[in-house]
C-alpha cells in the first residue's frame, strides 16, 4: 500500500523540476482512505437503498402491467386509487392495532422480565438464558410451532381443557387472530428489549434507592420517580426499534394467517406482497411502499421529537 | 433495584419467573416432542408432554419431500457469506466514519443513515425489478448482495462507528508515527480491538439472514434453491394441509443447532448485544 503510493507521488512531482512537495500528502492519503474505506457501503446504499427509493416513487405514478407487458404514465392515479381502496382503511387499522399491541406489550413484559432478573437472586442467569432463546430460534420455525400450538385441536386449547377451559380457535377468529400473531411476536423478540433494559438498569446507582428509602418512597413511587426517568434514554431507544420492526411484520402473517379472517391481519407490508407479487399490481405495490415509508418517517421523527420532551438525559 | 430479599419474597419471585418462562421455554419442548410422535398422538387429548414410543420417520421424510440438506447448506453459506461480507463492509466504514477526516463525511454518513429510515420492504418492488432485469431472479445473489451492501448493513456501520468513536487515539497515533499506513492502523491496531462490537454485529447479521423470508419467497421460485424458513412452510400434504410432525421436524432442525450454540455462549451473545450494539 505505502509503496503504490510512494510511486504514485513520485509521478504526479515528475514535472516541476527541484524538490516540489509531492502531491500525496500524508493528509490527501488518508483522505483518500477514507473514501475507499466507505466506497463499499455508500455504492451499496446508493445502488440498493437511495436509487430504489427514487425508483418506487417512479413506479407509484404508473399503471404497470407485467403480463401485458405495459409501463404507461398516469399521474397520481394510484393515489387516487389508494384514496378509493376500500381495504385501505381495513389495513391501516390492522397495521395500527399490530404496532400498539406489539410495543405496549413488548416493553411492558421486557421492563418486568428486566426488573425480576435485577433482583439478587440466585440463577437469574437461567432465567435470562430462558427469556433470550427464541430470538435466535429461525422466525419461522418459532411462528409454524406457534401456529401448531394454537390450532383448534392444538396444545393450548389442550391444555385449556384439561383445566375445564373451552379455548376458542384462534387463528380463525376476526379478534383472536390478530391478539394470537402479536403474542407470538412478542415471545419471540421480548428477549432483546429485556436484555437492553437490563443493561440499563444495572446502571442505575443504589444510592438512589437509598436515599428515597430513607425519604419514605414506596416502591413503586421510587420505580416511577428514579428507574423510569433514569432508563427513559433506553425506552426510546427500544420503543424506536420495536415501533420500526412491528410496520415491518410479515413472516408471521404469512405463516399464520394469510391475513385473515377477511383483512383483520392483513398489515400494510402483507398487503403491499399479495398487491405486487400476487397479483401483479406493481404500480399499486409501490405505491403502498411510499405510503409504509411516510408512515415510518413519520413515526421517527415524532419519536425523536418526543425526545426532548420526555427523555430524563442522555449519555 | 439489587437489593437483599426475605425468603418470602425470593420464593415468590422464582414462582413468577417459572410461570412466565412457559411461553418461552414450551413451544420449543413440543416442537422437539410432536417431531417424534405417530401422527395419531399428535392431536391426542390429554395432550402427551412426552412421546411414549420416540420415532424417527417424520425426520426420515423430511428429506424424502424436500431437497431439505440442500436447503439446508443454502441457508447456512448464505448467511456465513452475508455475515463476513457485512463485518468488512460495516468494520470499514463505520472506522473511516469515525476516525479519519475526509471532505464531505457528514454528509456521506446521513447518506448511508438514510438506510435505517427505509425497511427494505419498502424497496422489495425495485429491487426485485432490478435483479429481474439483471436474470438475477431466483438465484441468491439478491440474497447476498443486498444484506451485505444495503440496508440492513447501515445498522452495522452505525454500530461499529459508535464503537469506534469510542477507542483512545493515542493507540493509532502510535502506531502512525511508527509509519504504519492507514489500512495497516486499521486492521492490526483498531480492528483487534473491536472484536466485541465485531461479535455483536456478527450475531445480529447471522440471525438476520438466518430468517429472512419476503425476500426468498419474493426472489426464489425453485425448491432446491429454496432457503431453511421457505422450506419449512412446504410440507403439506395434496390438499394444502400442513404435515405437522414433518414440520416439526424440519423446524427442529432448523432451531437447535443455533439454540445449542447459543446455551454454550450465551453470556457473549446476550452481553454482546447489550453493551456494545445499541447504547450508542
Amino acid at each position: 500500500m505505502t509503496q503504490t503510493d510512494t510511486r504514485v507521488g513520485s509521478a504526479a512531482a515528475g514535472p516541476t523540476p527541484g524538490p516540489a512537495r509531492p502531491f500525496w500528502t500524508s493528509r490527501r492519503r488518508d483522505q483518500l482512505a477514507g473514501y475507499v474505506f466507505i466506497a463499499p457501503q455508500l455504492l451499496g446504499s446508493v445502488v440498493f437503498v437511495i436509487l430504489p427509493l427514487i425508483l418506487v416513487l417512479w413506479y407509484s405514478l404508473h399503471e404497470w402491467n407485467v403480463l401485458a407487458g405495459t409501463f404507461d404514465f398516469v399521474g397520481t392515479d394510484n393515489y387516487k386509487a389508494l384514496a378509493d381502496d376500500p381495504n385501505l382503511g381495513a389495513v391501516l387499522r390492522a397495521t395500527g392495532l399490530f404496532s400498539v399491541g406489539l410495543v405496549v406489550l413488548n416493553l411492558g413484559l421486557a421492563l418486568l422480565l428486566a426488573v425480576l432478573l435485577n433482583q439478587r437472586l440466585r440463577g437469574t442467569i437461567v432465567f435470562r438464558t430462558l427469556f433470550f432463546s427464541p430470538v435466535v430460534v429461525s422466525l419461522v420455525a418459532w411462528t409454524i410451532v406457534w401456529g401448531f400450538l394454537l390450532q383448534d385441536n392444538g396444545g393450548i386449547n389442550g391444555l385449556l381443557d384439561t383445566i375445564g377451559v373451552d379455548g376458542p380457535n384462534w387463528l380463525r377468529g376476526e379478534g383472536t387472530a390478530m391478539v394470537s400473531v402479536i403474542v407470538v411476536q412478542v415471545f419471540k423478540n421480548v428477549g432483546l428489549n429485556m436484555v437492553l433494559f437490563l443493561a440499563a438498569l444495572q446502571g442505575v446507582p443504589g444510592e438512589l434507592y437509598e436515599a428515597a428509602e430513607v425519604d419514605g418512597a414506596s416502591r413503586m413511587r421510587q420505580f416511577w420517580r428514579i428507574t423510569v426517568p433514569l432508563i427513559s434514554p433506553t425506552i426510546l431507544l427500544t420503543s424506536i426499534i420495536t415501533v420500526v420492526g412491528s410496520l415491518q411484520v410479515f413472516a408471521q402473517i404469512s405463516v399464520l394467517t394469510q391475513g385473515g379472517p377477511g383483512t383483520s391481519t392483513t398489515v400494510l407490508v402483507y398487503y403491499l406482497y399479495q398487491q405486487a407479487f400476487q397479483f401483479h399490481h406493481f404500480g399499486y405495490g409501490a405505491t403502498l411502499s411510499i405510503v409504509l415509508f411516510a408512515i415510518v418517517l413519520a413515526l421517527t421523527v415524532l419519536q425523536w421529537q418526543m425526545r426532548k420532551r420526555w427523555v430524563f438525559h442522555e449519555s | 433495584m439489587s437489593r437483599d430479599l426475605s425468603r418470602r419474597t425470593k420464593l415468590v419471585l422464582y414462582g413468577v419467573l417459572l410461570v412466565l418462562a412457559i411461553p418461552f421455554v414450551f413451544p420449543t419442548w413440543w416442537m422437539v416432542t410432536s417431531s417424534l410422535k405417530p401422527v395419531a398422538d399428535i392431536f391426542a387429548f390429554p395432550p402427551k408432554l412426552l412421546p411414549t414410543n420416540p420415532r424417527f420417520d417424520a425426520y426420515q421424510r423430511v428429506f424424502e419431500l424436500q431437497p431439505f440438506g440442500q436447503q439446508y447448506l443454502n441457508s447456512l453459506y448464505i448467511a456465513l457469506v452475508v455475515t463476513v461480507g457485512t463485518m468488512a463492509v460495516s468494520a470499514l466504514a463505520g472506522y473511516a466514519f469515525a476516525r479519519i477526516r475526509f471532505r464531505g463525511q457528514n454528509v456521506l454518513f446521513l447518506v448511508v443513515l438514510a438506510g435505517l429510515l427505509i425497511p427494505s420492504e419498502v424497496t422489495i418492488v425495485p429491487l426485485f425489478q432490478m435483479f429481474f432485469k439483471l436474470g438475477l431472479v431466483n438465484t441468491h445473489w439478491p440474497l447476498i448482495l443486498v444484506p451485505i451492501f444495503g440496508a440492513p448493513s447501515v445498522l452495522a456501520t452505525f454500530i461499529m462507528r459508535q464503537f469506534f468513536i469510542s477507542l483512545p487515539g493515542e493507540l493509532e497515533e502510535a502506531a502512525r508515527v511508527d509509519g504504519l499506513g492507514r489500512f495497516a492502523t486499521f486492521w492490526r491496531i483498531a480492528l483487534p480491538l473491536s472484536r466485541p462490537a465485531l461479535g455483536a454485529v456478527a450475531i445480529f447479521t447471522f440471525l438476520h439472514s438466518w430468517n429472512l423470508y419476503l425476500e426468498p419467497i419474493v426472489f426464489l421460485s425453485s425448491p432446491e434453491k429454496f432457503t431453511l424458513p421457505q422450506a419449512l412452510t412446504q410440507f403439506v400434504d395434496a390438499y394444502g394441509g400442513p404435515m405437522w410432525d414433518v414440520q416439526m421436524a424440519a423446524a427442529s432442525m432448523t432451531a437447535l443447532p443455533v439454540l445449542v450454540v447459543f446455551v454454550i455462549a450465551q453470556k457473549q451473545f446476550v452481553e454482546g448485544l447489550a453493551h456494545t450494539g445499541l447504547k450508542g
